[in-house]
């Protein structure tokens, strides 16, 4: 039992270290992408090639004077932040992060690089703790008392909704297609048949597009268009505040790629895997997990420095218009083709 | 029609001797002393008569001629006609006690902001206006500063509060299904203002259902300071007139004196001048797009641009020794030659810029989310463009082929190969595609130009103009004199008046110069050209969102300094 808690704690421990890592790592590499793409250096300065900028810019904001305005209604205003992190934190304990069913720790099962392998209802406890992710949003612009912070949660609450429901339909595609809702079932069928993405290339597609709304990115970042809604909104937040919600968006980023690829892309397998067990496959697997995320990740990058913004209605009109009903005729496809025994 | 003679015949068989409409002696310009009764039938018949067609409105402005003429004051019109390209100045007499004029707003839209402008600083009513309040003194401002009797020692203060609000921002409102609307300031400090201007828009969810916007958060007093300078010494300030391209703003106040003296640059400089005012335009452009780009959320096309831009400003500032404001243009020529490797690095520029350009096209012009957000919105027909007064790139994008540098040409534009590039549609990718060609067009003046660059002096050999070389002040008697005479009181431009206008960045940036004959203009009037675009800009935004607002904003290019001068 306590041996049991021990591993679990472990793993949890192990994730929320990495994801936290991730953060620094990921602004590092969307500073310097971005620059690579805009052809100028970017932060170079501190550390070697400017890695240790985002520290420097952390500490920074951990000691900058943490605002309230007045006029704010305090209680939500406090906690908007929390809810950002906490639900972009929680939502990644059912996502399989390596192999290792068959690798026991002081004699217990690892049952997997997952924090919570027992969860049944995995891809279920995903999207409904992602969707809880627009509070989050919709609290910091109503508390605010800005009406750029208002417009700027209007938004989100009408872009997420819209977004979730066409990402929803198109991850039932593939739940139908590995019979569970399981994620570490799913790479189980992925690593039996095809990568996911070939066979519902279609519900792929929705996924990424439907993957850059939920996270408020470029060419989806309405929410805090900072051209339009100067910072939309999070405008009156400072200091940790606003780095909470900073951080909320990266650590989105990782879960939702992270997802992506345990969905779509085969999850941690990799050609050859099924000649290794134990802990070769288990390191082996986790690399390539990373090497999958990290290529996504970066396309998210890639793609925020590359594409204008769009406008709120076109923004539904291709939620509502074009990504549904093509997540939907997905579904019909991998009913059919799972009816008939050909997925 | 053509000539000056033809217009006032034309003009004379409508309204006879003794309509109230005179003939001004000649000047550069045909011009009449209109009766202020007889202003709005003959601004009418201007409009009208098939034979003067005069469209667009070009500049109104005040002159005060304090105790010198009676009445003191005189509002001064400048029309132009796109069809028949012919100018023509109307000058109404006022007094001072019954300072009172009709308004052509009901004419030429274009009047809007000019009435406006030339009330707050002249303090001329024009009956008829719709909403004739102060545009660039603020509300608190007691006095009409242009006036030659106002005391420029005096500060105003505005409180907090006293600021003006439009009618319909003060009270809440609902829209159909009972919601309340709100009211949000756009401005004066928004990332997309690039500058400080103040757009207030009623919204109703996210669709604009009214907007007003308050301009002279950045007036400097340009024309009150050029009066106490010499005429060299203004150029400084217009530099910082449309300050993305302060080359050209020199050459067209330049030009315009130049008229005025009856001289002419030399050859080399008229070149240089020409390279560098089309390198200004590139940049303008090109800051332009890129600035509408990142407000479009693409900020990667505006940094490409910003290369090219930091590119161009290393040749400005081998040249005149500043990057931003170069003042490199004197009256008679240019204040120094241009550096030996000058041809050198212009022909790098023609080589690097047109990758950049190629760069942010491939990425943005096909693009279907820019293409989506910029098509169709903030559309102007050319009607109504020309009615507002609209010059330069915005026009063309509404389909009117006017162009300056074509329609009366200047250093020599008549003889070098270039086409105006024109689009149909009037909305906001019409004026970027508009934009993108004019560079390419540009880079092929330039090319030309080059290839015509010869030796030769940078400035008249005119001591009443030009300063002596300074080993000859040191060692001659005669250009001691002449240099101390130009320092301390400055070049003596004959008496009279001129409207010289050139093509700058954002259209037709026209100078009217009144000199009585001293070493300081008399009267200096820029009509900026984003004046008369930026008029259109509220009407255009109803019905849009919030995020075409800031779109159509950064495709008019309005540029505050020259704005609010």
């Amino acid at each position: 039992m306590w041996a049991e808690l021990a591993v679990t704690a472990a793993k949890l421990l192990l994730i929320a270290v990495g994801l936290l890592t991730a953060i620094p790592v990921m602004v590092w590499v969307e500073r310097r992408g971005a620059a690579f793409i805009q052809d100028r250096l970017g932060p170079n300065r501190v550390g070697p090639l400017g890695l240790v900028q985002p520290i420097v810019d952390a500490v920074k904001l951990f000691f900058k004077e943490d605002i309230t305005p007045a006029g704010v209604s305090r209680g939500l205003y406090f906690l908007a932040p929390m809810v950002a992190i906490f639900v972009a934190l929680v939502t990644f304990i059912v996502i399989p992060f390596g192999a290792g069913t068959d690798v026991t720790v002081f004699g217990v099962p690892l049952s997997g690089v997952m924090v919570a392998p027992g969860l049944g209802v995995g891809v279920l406890y995903l999207l409904a703790l992602g969707s809880l992710s627009v509070y989050g949003i919709v609290l910091a612009g109503w508390s605010s008392n800005n009406k750029y912070s208002l417009l700027g949660a209007l938004r989100s609450s009408a872009q997420l909704i819209s977004y979730e429901l066409a990402m929803t339909v198109s991850v039932m595609g593939v739940i139908l297609a590995a019979g569970s809702l399981r994620l570490d079932a799913v790479v189980a069928y992925q690593s039996q048949h095809l990568w996911n993405a070939i066979p519902q290339l279609v519900g792929f597609l929705v996924f990424v597009v439907a993957a850059f709304a939920e996270t408020n990115r470029l060419p989806f970042d309405l929410p805090e268009a900072e051209t339009e809604l100067v910072a939309g909104y999070h405008v009156e937040y400072s200091s940790m505040k606003f780095a909470a919600f900073f951080m909320s968006e990266y650590v989105n980023m990782v879960t939702i790629s992270a997802l992506m690829v345990t969905l779509y892309l085969g999850g941690w397998t990799f050609p050859g895997h099924r000649a290794l067990s134990g802990w070769p496959l288990l390191l082996l697997s986790v690399l390539s997990m990373l090497v999958k995320v990290s290529f996504v990740l970066f396309t998210f990058v890639w793609v925020r420095w590359s594409l204008p913004r769009f406008r709120y209605d076109q923004l539904m009109r291709l939620g509502w218009k074009v990504l549904l009903p093509l997540a939907v005729l997905n579904l019909v496809w991998v009913g059919v083709g799972v009816g008939y025994g050909w997925l | 029609m053509n000539g000056a003679d033809a217009i006032l015949d034309a003009v004379r068989q409508a309204f006879p001797e003794g309509s109230g409409v005179s003939v001004a002696p000649p000047s550069d310009l045909p011009t009449l002393r209109v009766e202020r009764g007889t202003l709005l039938p003959l601004a009418r018949f201007l409009k009208a008569d098939p034979r003067l067609d005069f469209s667009l409105l070009a500049d109104v402005c005040g002159v005060d001629w304090l105790e010198q003429r009676a009445p003191r004051f005189e509002v001064v019109y400048h029309l132009y006609s796109i069809a028949k390209g012919h100018r023509l100045r109307l000058k109404v007499p006022v007094a001072e006690e019954d300072a009172v004029v009709s308004s052509v707003y009901g004419v030429w839209k274009a009047a809007d902001w000019f009435e406006r402008e030339a009330f707050d600083m002249f303090g001329i009513r024009f009956e008829g206006h719709p909403n004739l309040r102060r545009i660039l003194c603020h509300p608190s401002f007691v006095g009409h500063p242009l006036r030659k009797d106002y005391d420029p020692g005096q500060r105003w203060l505005l409180r907090e509060g006293e600021q003006h609000e439009p009618e319909w921002a003060r009270t809440p409102q609902e829209d159909e299904d009972h919601f309340e609307t709100q009211v949000l300031n756009l401005g004066p400090s928004h990332p997309a203002t690039h500058g400080t201007l103040r757009t207030v828009i009623r919204l109703d969810g996210e669709v604009i259902t009214q907007a007003d916007v308050e301009i002279g958060y950045l007036h400097r007093c340009f024309e009150k300071m050029s009066e106490q300078h010499t005429w060299n010494q203004v150029i400084p300030y217009t530099d910082r007139l449309n300050y993305c391209s302060s080359m050209m703003n020199g050459v067209g106040y330049a030009l315009a004196v130049e008229k005025l003296l009856g001289i002419e640059a030399p050859p080399r400089a008229q070149t240089v001048r020409l390279i560098l005012s089309e390198l200004s335009r590139i940049m303008d452009h090109i800051v332009d797009i890129g600035a509408n780009l990142n407000d479009l959320g693409a900020m990667t096309p505006f940094l490409y641009m910003y290369e090219a831009r930091e590119e161009i400003y290393s040749v400005l500032e081998a040249c005149a020794g500043g990057r931003l404001t170069v003042s490199y243009v004197r009256i008679g020529g240019l204040a120094n030659d241009v550096p030996h490797d000058f041809e050198e690095a212009v022909r790098w520029l023609l080589r690097r810029i047109p990758r950049l350009m190629d760069d942010m096209e491939r990425l943005i012009t096909e693009n279907r989310i820019f293409r989506d957000r910029t098509q169709g919105v903030g559309v102007l027909p050319a009607a109504e463009a020309i009615d507002w007064g609209w010059t330069g790139p915005c026009l063309r994008a509404s389909g009117v082929p006017y162009d300056v540098r074509k329609a009366a040409p200047y250093l020599g534009y008549e003889t070098y190969d270039f086409k105006i590039p024109v689009a149909n549609e009037g909305d906001t990718y019409a004026r970027y595609l508009v934009r993108v060609e004019e560079v390419r067009q540009s880079l092929g003046i330039i090319e030309q130009a080059l290839s015509r660059l010869s030796p030769g002096p940078v400035i008249v050999d005119d001591h009443r103009v030009a300063l002596p070389p300074k080993e000859k002040v040191y060692t001659e008697m005669e250009p001691l004199i002449w240099h101390f005479k130009l320092v301390m009181e400055g070049m003596q431009v004959p008496a009279g008046e001129v409207y010289g206008c050139t093509e700058a960045a954002n259209g037709e940036l026209g100078f009217y110069a009144i000199s009585d004959g001293g070493g300081r203009p008399y009267r200096l009037k820029v009509r900026p050209p984003c004046f008369a675009v930026f008029q259109a800009y509220p009407h255009m935004l109803r019905g849009h969102m919030v995020a075409d607002a800031v779109a159509i904003l950064g495709s008019l290019n309005i540029i505050a300094g020259e704005l609010d001068r």
